[in-house]
């Protein structure tokens, strides 16, 4: 992927955009204008957060649903599941047609038609590639089936909950602080067992989870996914 | 530890018949009542989690004096130019919809024995438990020369509101190239980095607005909470500008004449513009009237946060003895959740589980340099005991310590929301 978008910079800004390919080349300023319509809903750039969509920041050649601490929908997680990984391609299909393609996502987008306009935004996304060290950490981290089987104990996790609510707020907001409310339950846990295992970055949540047993983890992943804002 | 830890499941409901006493501000009917005192990070936090957690099977009431509670937490912030006095204001309202009942009022007296509360207006409420959350007063006579009555010529500013206002403005109004002074606290004492982020503010003002004005800072201590961090942003930031005296230099020896506006260190007087002067403390009047202290503090059972002095009783927060937590908002919001699960399963034979305590604190020190310490606990038989910590480095990136202050804000606005609703 790195290599498809270093040459599809090299040709744009050497002024041969126009040159006869199968794909058309994107151009990441035109892309970015673009990315207004994505924006509503998704950050990108080194302090990206997840909003109603997931932080883009380095999306590109990761596992399709793959950051920790978002709630993806279940045709994404499937897909993601099965080893599907955006790559260009896929997110070129996927952003021609969001309602077909991983069908019962919940990206409330009508899609870009222009193939030109698709590849100048995957253009633009690529350019924020290696700027979000979360997802890069999260990454080669692996949680068992065994442990993410763990059936939570909602109302353990009710309590244990309290802890985490004098930073993160139950309505969702975040002003600072991310929101964990409505996570999917495997994403809460992989992301509490990184930090476990401090694989992710955080001094006071490495030391709140350094305390909490699966059971624990997975008691919180099930409370806060019912919980509602 | 295990669930089977605790002894309270299963203890009756008994609707007591204390109730029956005049005045009761009860829900009642039978219903178990639950009196708080202090609407702070503790006593609002209990207040709160228990009447929304038992869904209406207990009546709570919460006893606050003040309509605006102003957070200590994040007042430098105001004293530093970064908050508004307003954006440390909450209301109870929140609390009151919550089905809180939220009385404006002091607590003046306790009769353990008889299980009640009086209230300045003439009121006596009930209890089946009671939590104190009352926060500090200051020992009398802890530094010569200064009683709160002095406290307008030489404002502590350590409850946040008027005192806060009255110090920001004394700062303001400071000649060119003033003094300001500041006698801190020995320990045990709320808020450990709160005197040195305070320095830290009143130097980023001071640098912005009166540049050739000097800090002197009388500490009865020899070291302080994040020392290194506090020093090394001060030679950062703020050059030539913070003269910390030490009690191996004489900061332990101190007095103040708030008439002619001097501070002695150590036999040598001299004349200051501005003089904070933050006292001993000890646990808020009312844990004292209610005879749970020992000496400055309320000792309390790390499990549940109940005095060690009557089963009944529980105390939250700066004014508790409990072992190795900080006193701050974030450790009195943290005890509070334990408590409340401890009375739920008392009063209503809910489930108890075991307690976890954690604090995390973080100061301001210019403008995007945070930094944070902390660490979680557990209950052990003796005391509140600490598990594991963290703290800032010295030399973090300027990103690093942006990131620290981001977080700063999202857990203002989340403890916040915590408290208030």
């Amino acid at each position: 992927m790195f290599r498809i978008f270093a040459l599809g910079l090299t040709l744009t800004t050497s002024g041969a955009a126009t040159i006869a390919v199968a794909e058309p080349v994107g151009d990441p300023a035109s892309g970015q204008k673009q990315f207004r319509r994505c924006a509503s809903c998704h950050m990108i750039g080194p302090d990206a957060q997840h909003r109603v969509g997931p932080a883009l920041t380095n999306v590109i050649g990761t596992a399709i649903a793959s950051a920790p601490d978002f709630a993806y929908s279940d045709a994404l997680r499937v897909a993601g599941a099965e080893g599907g990984i955006w790559d260009a391609e896929t997110l070129d299909a996927y952003l021609a047609n969001p309602r077909q393609v991983f069908k019962g996502n919940r990206m409330s987008f009508r899609g870009l038609r222009n193939d030109q306009d698709r590849a100048d935004v995957i253009a633009y996304i690529e350019t924020f590639a290696d700027q979000n060290e979360a997802v890069d950490v999260a990454e080669g981290f692996a949680v068992s089936a065994e442990i993410l089987a763990i059936e939570g104990d909602v109302e353990y996790g009710e309590y244990l909950g309290s802890e985490c609510k004098t930073c993160h707020q139950p309505s969702g907001d975040d002003d600072g602080i991310p929101n964990i409310v409505g996570l999917a339950v495997d994403d809460f846990a992989i992301a509490m067992h990184a930090y476990r295992e401090k694989f992710r970055e955080n001094s006071v949540m490495q030391i709140i989870a350094s305390r909490l047993n699966d059971e624990e983890i997975a008691a919180l992943a099930a409370y806060f996914e019912e919980l509602e804002n | 530890m295990t669930l089977s830890r605790r002894k309270f499941l299963g203890t009756s409901v008994a609707a007591s018949a204390a109730l029956a006493a005049p005045m009761s501000f009860a829900a009642g009917h039978g219903k178990p009542h639950v009196v708080v005192v202090g609407g702070g990070a503790g006593g609002a936090t209990a207040a709160r989690y228990i009447a929304n957690d038992s869904k209406g099977e207990v009546a709570v009431t919460l006893i606050e004096p003040t309509r605006t509670y102003y957070t200590c937490f994040f007042s430098n912030l105001y004293l530093g130019g970064f908050k508004t006095i307003d954006d440390l204001g909450h209301s109870y309202g929140g609390l009151a919809a919550g089905g809180v009942n939220v009385v404006h009022d002091w607590a003046v007296g306790v009769d353990r024995s008889a299980k009640t509360v009086t209230l300045a207006g003439g009121a006596t409420l009930s209890y089946d438990k009671l939590v104190l959350s009352p926060g500090i007063d200051f020992v009398e006579g802890a530094v010569e020369g200064w009683d709160l009555t002095s406290q307008n010529a030489m404002p502590h500013a350590y409850k946040a509101g008027s005192q806060t206002e009255l110090l920001k403005s004394q700062l303001m109004a400071m000649p060119q190239g003033g003094t300001f002074a500041m006698v801190a606290p020995p320990n045990p004492y709320r808020c450990p980095p709160g005197p040195y982020e305070r320095v830290s503010m009143v130097a980023h003002f001071l640098k912005e607005n009166n540049p050739t004005a000097k800090i002197i800072v009388a500490d009865p201590k020899e070291k302080f909470s994040k020392m290194a961090l506090f020093q090394e942003g001060w030679a950062n930031h703020y050059e030539g500008m913070v003269d910390w005296i030490g009690s191996d230099f004489g900061g332990d020896n101190v007095s103040v004449d708030p008439d002619a506006m001097t501070l002695s260190i150590d036999g040598e007087v001299m004349n200051v513009d501005v003089c904070n002067v933050i006292p001993a403390m000890k646990a808020g009047r009312i844990a004292e009237i209610a005879g749970v202290t020992d000496g400055n503090w309320a000792p309390v059972n790390a499990i549940d946060m109940s005095s060690k002095a009557d089963a009944d009783v529980y105390v939250l927060g700066d004014s508790s003895q409990q072992g190795d937590m900080p006193k701050s908002g974030f450790s009195a919001n943290s005890q509070a959740k334990v408590c409340a699960n401890a009375i739920r399963g008392a009063l209503t034979g809910s489930r108890v589980f075991p307690a976890k305590f954690s604090n995390t604190c973080w100061s301001l020190i210019n403008t995007n340099d945070g930094v944070k310490v902390g660490a979680t606990y557990e209950a052990t038989d003796e005391k509140i005991a600490k598990v594991e910590g963290f703290i800032s480095a010295t030399g973090e990136t300027a990103d690093v310590r942006q990131s620290t202050y981001e977080e700063s804000e999202g857990w203002y606005a989340g403890i916040t929301a915590d408290m208030f609703g």
